[in-house]
């Protein structure tokens, strides 16, 4: 046996290559189990899967407890591609209404999204009618098409949309801004009431870490759960506003263009605030949503503009009561003072005109503020400006712009929505700079009857008439009057607790306007608003303004305003309503704001009232110029509708009463509607072409 | 016949059988901890459906044969090598004509629900052939014509595996060349074969210059090491510096070269994926057709090994426990229950549990290397290394596949991978040692 000879040492080799294989078998394991953390971040990252599991929102509340804003679920289709089967295409595609050319496009993009094993949504919030035609049909498709339920916002009431506003998809603009505080996919509140309680109504989002394998499919919890976290869902809001008394304004502006605030002067809660052309909320939620938005957008009107908090109106006459108050307290005037109006102010040149000429029909604050002479509140305002304490007008006029702000003018009030306009009152600067450092009283005279270079918002001449009627405080307007279960988040409603004093105006003064104010409705200018068994104290407004139309500057039809609180006694309303190019304050403003309040505080409307309501309603008031540029815009969105081939019949998008406007209101506005129309196709299609015409405001626009 | 028995229990080697059966029963657990997903276990189990069941079937088989082996005569073995070799060189061949395609292998029989891979099974004949071969007293393995005769024994049968598309079975026969060197081979052959092995793996799995720089380390070191004799043979200074300039040259120049040239990018990527890399190739050399089949391989091997090594790696220390684990429990790791069964053990239970298994798996090694050192006859002492030779390359191959040290080839891990055929015939492979072991006096022949 001559082999035998390597016995011992070949076998030591033997088993030393061995150890060694092991050896280095046994390094490599400890490098890649011990020494690599970064396989277990792969292994978590590959196998679990961290889902967000999203609280209701909030919902809110009108005074009475009604929800105006709720949650409800509507039902996407899904499709799970990899469990489809060929019987299924004839019955889906009846049921959706599509074609298979439809159906293999849906099906290819949604293997493209989301890979063939996970869901993607075939057909996103389905119709009522569809969504049972499918669930009592859910066994023939089942498990390859499944319907789940997704929760949207609802409005029952089909109304304050501006108000509350609307939740969106977030952008990576939000993203970045908030710190990645949201993640791709969340939805927030964008705009309104949505947007400013947006903490409040989020709620806590939970977290649930959840098993998948290989296909993405999820397996179960990961260990038990115990790394879950619960959502909690958003709080509710509790509001001033009453839904029926919106729904009315909204009706009458849904083919006008204005603004309604209406306030509750002992809290500042709004009761209603409406901006008209208004649109229903609900087009903003569920599947046409995008669609919806656009035409929205793209409407010249802006209907998505809250014009209530930021229209920005010359306020006409309606700003008289506020320059009585402030002459009375200056100490230039007491409530007996009179003035020899023959029909115009004549001490300032061209004569500045007046309704009335009789004589005697300003002969004390009390029969003027009725009347609204034009040269009484022209010469008081001269007289507050002027007054021999100051030494020159720059100090007057200072002093005056002073209370012009304590009474909320040209600053923001701090309503509880985003993007608030804060008006305008300039200041002496402008006019030494518009007048080279001369300039006097009757330069800026019109301040006194609301016009030149004063512009508010409806939401400030409504609080202008809480802090008449509450004689001299008011609370900032708010919606929100408490939030359910709060605690913390109450600190957001402490801004609206404080009382904010005005001045120290004396009650007399306060009550010589109120006085005044009452016989505006039962002898003056707004006896249209007069009702029976309430003492309304009112003012009218008619503000001249101006637009820009085809390169020119047009004077167009004036602005109605009313402004008003009741019962004058213990005021429960105060109101500010707005109708843009609608003419005298009496004529449709006044009787918009007659209704609310004898709604608001008889609860109902006497059936002789009713008619009026219908009349108001019908009435359709828009400048022809405007009138004509919808009818455009329509049908330039019947043409890419009809190229994009949606839809057969060409209608537009939510058929609805809509108005469209070029205004930005209170300010000059170019119109080129006067030009013959161009062929559709050359016009570029959008909103591009349609919304530049706003000017900035011109500094040589006094009448 | 009494005293017979006594001294055939005596005699078996019982160290050997309690390793058997901690590693078939660890295969078994971990097949079920990656199939199972019922909630009824013992339905699952009994109904034989699922893996872990039949399995255990197998199992069960095997230790039936295995006993019936130890039961029977040693000579029953050395008197029918020959015959078994050519059963299966028959085998083999008739799989030719008859074979079922099963997962792009051309290797597999099918007789009714029974599935049979010769190429599998032959390894166990090969491994009695050799040893008898060797066993003739008129053997000298140093002899070129012993050599060439054990070589074609080994190589016939691996010739066949190649043929049938299965490299990687084919690779395993390479092992029985440690016999071969136990026996009296010049152990250069096995130095040169080694070390071109490492030249390749290096050459795929680490950067050129890098391996440049350590071929020429190791080459100054040899020069050192060699400096007295040296001066006695001029001829060792060319040696190693020869060796020096192929081995450079190999991974420098010649695999660039021939990859560049001669191969397609696509079976360029293969090879790299295999070792789970990416091709260090210019794209822009690359058709779309090579670019969608590069994908295509990615997808599948380089896959493999990426999942297979993050299932193991986030193992950690003690690993997650049994059926805990949640790579092999997913399905993220493919061919978990066959090739990537130690996948399950390096997630569940960590380092520590790896470790343990490696020891295990060492300890069997060494105590068949014992066993076959204390034989008589010298079929016994041959066989015993053809068996330990096999498993160990297995166990090298199949550990270092699934933790990126090795090529991807589709080699069982012995005793615990899913799979009839393979747990069959290494189970008799082990009970022929050991009744062999227990006639460790006699001289068989």
């Amino acid at each position: 046996m001559a082999n035998l000879r390597y016995t011992e040492p070949r076998m030591n080799v033997i088993m030393a290559i061995l150890c060694t294989v092991f050896g280095i078998l046994l390094v490599r394991l400890f490098f890649l189990q011990v020494l690599s953390p970064e396989y277990s971040m792969l292994a978590m990252g590959n196998a679990v899967y961290r889902k967000v599991i999203y609280p209701d929102r909030g919902i809110m509340f009108d005074r009475k407890g009604r929800p105006i804003l709720e949650n409800t679920t509507t039902r996407d289709l899904m499709v799970l591609p990899s469990k489809l089967k060929k019987s299924d295409i004839p019955d889906i595609c009846r049921i959706l209404g599509i074609d298979t050319i439809e159906y293999r496009q849906r099906l290819i993009n949604a293997i493209v999204k989301n890979g063939r094993y996970r869901p993607s949504v075939f057909e996103p919030t389905l119709s009522v009618d569809k969504s049972v035609k499918l669930q009592e049909n859910a066994y023939l498709f089942e498990p390859g098409f499944y319907l789940q339920e997704r929760p949207i916002r609802t409005y029952p009431y089909h109304a304050a949309a501006q108000i509350l506003g609307y939740i969106g998809e977030v952008d990576s603009n939000i993203l970045r801004r908030t710190n990645y505080f949201y993640q791709m996919g969340d939805y927030l509140g964008l705009n309104g009431i949505e947007r400013y309680y947006e903490r409040v109504l989020m709620g806590e989002r939970g977290v649930s870490y959840q098993l998948r394998d290989n296909k993405n499919r999820i397996m179960g919890a990961y260990e038990g759960g115990q790394y879950d976290t619960a959502a909690r869902a958003g709080k509710n809001l509790r509001s001033y506003l009453d839904i029926d008394i919106q729904q009315l304004a909204e009706r009458f502006f849904a083919n006008k263009l204005g603004a309604v605030v209406a306030i509750e002067p002992s809290t500042g809660g709004i009761i209603a605030m409406a901006s008209g052309p208004t649109y229903d909320p609900n087009q903003l939620t569920g599947g046409d949503r995008r669609r919806n938005f656009s035409y929205l957008l793209s409407d010249t009107a802006r209907p998505l503009f809250n014009r209530a908090i930021k229209g920005q109106y010359p306020p006409g006459s309606t700003i008289k009561p506020m320059g009585a108050l402030i002459a009375l307290d200056e100490g230039v005037i007491s409530p007996d003072f009179g003035y020899g109006c023959t029909g115009a102010y004549h001490s300032c040149g061209r004569p500045i005109r007046c309704t009335h000429a009789g004589g005697g029909h300003a002969s004390d604050l009390r029969t003027a503020m009725a009347n609204s002479c034009n040269a009484y509140f022209s010469h008081i305002f001269r007289l507050s400006v002027d007054k021999p304490a100051y030494k020159n007008v720059q100090v007057g006029y200072d002093r005056w712009k002073q209370y012009a702000n304590a009474f909320g003018m040209g600053t923001r009030l701090g309503v509880d929505l985003p993007s608030e306009d804060k008006g305008m009152i300039v200041d002496t600067s402008f006019y030494n700079r518009l007048y080279r450092g001369v300039w006097n009283s009757c330069n800026n005279v019109f301040l006194g009857i609301g016009q030149g270079e004063l512009t508010a918002t409806p939401l400030q001449m409504a609080n202008l008439m809480c802090i008449i009627a509450n004689k001299g405080h008011y609370y900032t307007p708010h919606f929100v009057s408490s939030i359910d279960s709060g605690g913390a988040a109450d600190t957001m409603l402490a801004p609206f607790r404080i009382r904010h004093e005005v001045t120290h105006i004396s009650p007399k003064a306060y009550e010589a306007v109120q006085l005044g104010m009452q016989d505006v409705v039962e002898r003056g200018t707004a006896r249209v608003a007069r009702l029976q068994g309430i003492s309304v104290a009112a003012k009218t407004g008619t503000a001249e303004n101006y637009g820009i139309i085809h390169g020119k500057r047009v004077k167009l039809d004036d602005h109605s305003w009313f402004v008003a609180f009741a019962p004058r006694e213990a005021p429960r309303i105060a109101i500010a309503v707005i109708v843009e190019n609608a003419g005298f304050g009496a004529t449709w403003a006044g009787p918009i704001a007659s209704l609310l309040i004898e709604k608001y505080l008889t609860d109902s409307l006497r059936s002789e009232r009713l008619a009026e309501v219908e009349r108001i309603a019908a009435k359709e008031i828009l400048l022809p110029v405007i009138k004509q540029k919808r009818k455009r815009m329509d049908s330039l969105w019947r043409a890419r509708l009809l190229g994009k081939g949606l839809y057969a019949d060409a209608a537009p998008p939510a058929p609805r009463p809509r108005t469209l406007n070029l205004q930005s209101p209170g300010r000059p506005v170019r119109l080129r509607a006067d030009t013959p129309l161009p062929p559709a196709r050359s016009l570029p299609a959008g909103r591009g072409h349609l919304a530049t015409p706003l000017l900035p405001l011109s500094s040589k626009r006094v009448p | 016949m009494m005293p017979k028995k006594i001294d055939t229990q005596i005699r078996t080697d019982w160290v050997l059988i309690l390793l058997y059966f901690v590693l078939a029963g660890m295969g078994v657990m971990s097949i079920f901890a990656t199939t199972l997903n019922t909630e009824n276990v013992w339905q699952g189990f009994l109904s034989l459906r699922t893996d872990y069941s039949r399995q255990s079937l197998f199992l069960l088989l095997s230790v039936v044969a295995g006993t019936l082996i130890i039961l029977t005569d040693s000579k029953v073995f050395t008197t029918t090598a020959y015959l078994a070799y050519g059963l299966g060189i028959l085998l083999m061949l008739l799989v030719f004509p008859f074979h079922t395609e099963v997962k792009g292998t051309r290797s597999i029989l099918r007789l009714g629900s029974f599935q049979l891979q010769p190429a599998e099974v032959c390894k166990l004949f090969v491994n009695l052939a050799l040893a008898k071969y060797i066993a003739r007293t008129e053997t000298d393995i140093r002899l070129l014509r012993d050599q060439l005769w054990t070589a074609a024994i080994i190589l016939l049968p691996a010739l066949l595996s190649v043929l049938q598309s299965e490299t990687g079975l084919a690779l395993v026969y390479l092992a029985f060349f440690l016999v071969s060197y136990r026996q009296g081979m010049s152990s250069l052959v096995l130095i040169i074969g080694a070390s071109l092995a490492a030249l390749g793996i290096a050459t795929l799995l680490l950067d050129p210059n890098l391996l440049a720089a350590l071929l020429t380390a190791i080459a100054a070191i040899a020069l050192w090491l060699l400096r007295k004799p040296m001066r006695r043979n001029r001829s060792l200074l060319f040696l190693v510096l020869g060796a020096w300039a192929f081995s450079v040259g190999f991974q420098r120049v010649a695999v660039p070269l021939f990859f560049e040239n001669v191969l397609k990018p696509y079976q360029v990527q293969r090879i790299y994926s295999t070792v789970g890399r990416d091709m260090p190739i210019d794209p822009s050399r690359m058709t779309a057709e090579d670019i969608r089949r590069i994908e295509d391989r990615k997808k599948a091997t380089s896959y493999n090994v990426t999942q297979s090594k993050i299932a193991i790696g986030s193992g950690g220390w003690t690993g997650k426990g049994l059926l805990k684990g949640t790579q092999t429990r997913y399905d993220f790791v493919p061919e978990q229950r066959t090739d990537f069964i130690f996948c399950t053990i390096g997630e569940g239970f960590g380092f520590l549990g790896s470790a343990a298994l490696l020891l295990v798996y060492l300890l069997m090694l060494w105590r068949i290397v014992q066993l076959a050192e204390r034989q008589r006859s010298v079929f016994s002492t041959c066989y015993a290394y053809g068996v330990a030779s096999v498993i160990f390359f297995h166990v090298m191959i199949n550990i270092g596949m699934t933790i990126g040290l090795v090529p991807v080839i589709g080699i069982p891990l012995p005793f615990m991978s899913y799979g009839g055929t393979a747990l069959l015939t290494f189970s008799i492979m082990l009970a022929i040692l050991i009744r062999l072991d227990v006639d460790r006096n006699a001289v068989l022949k």
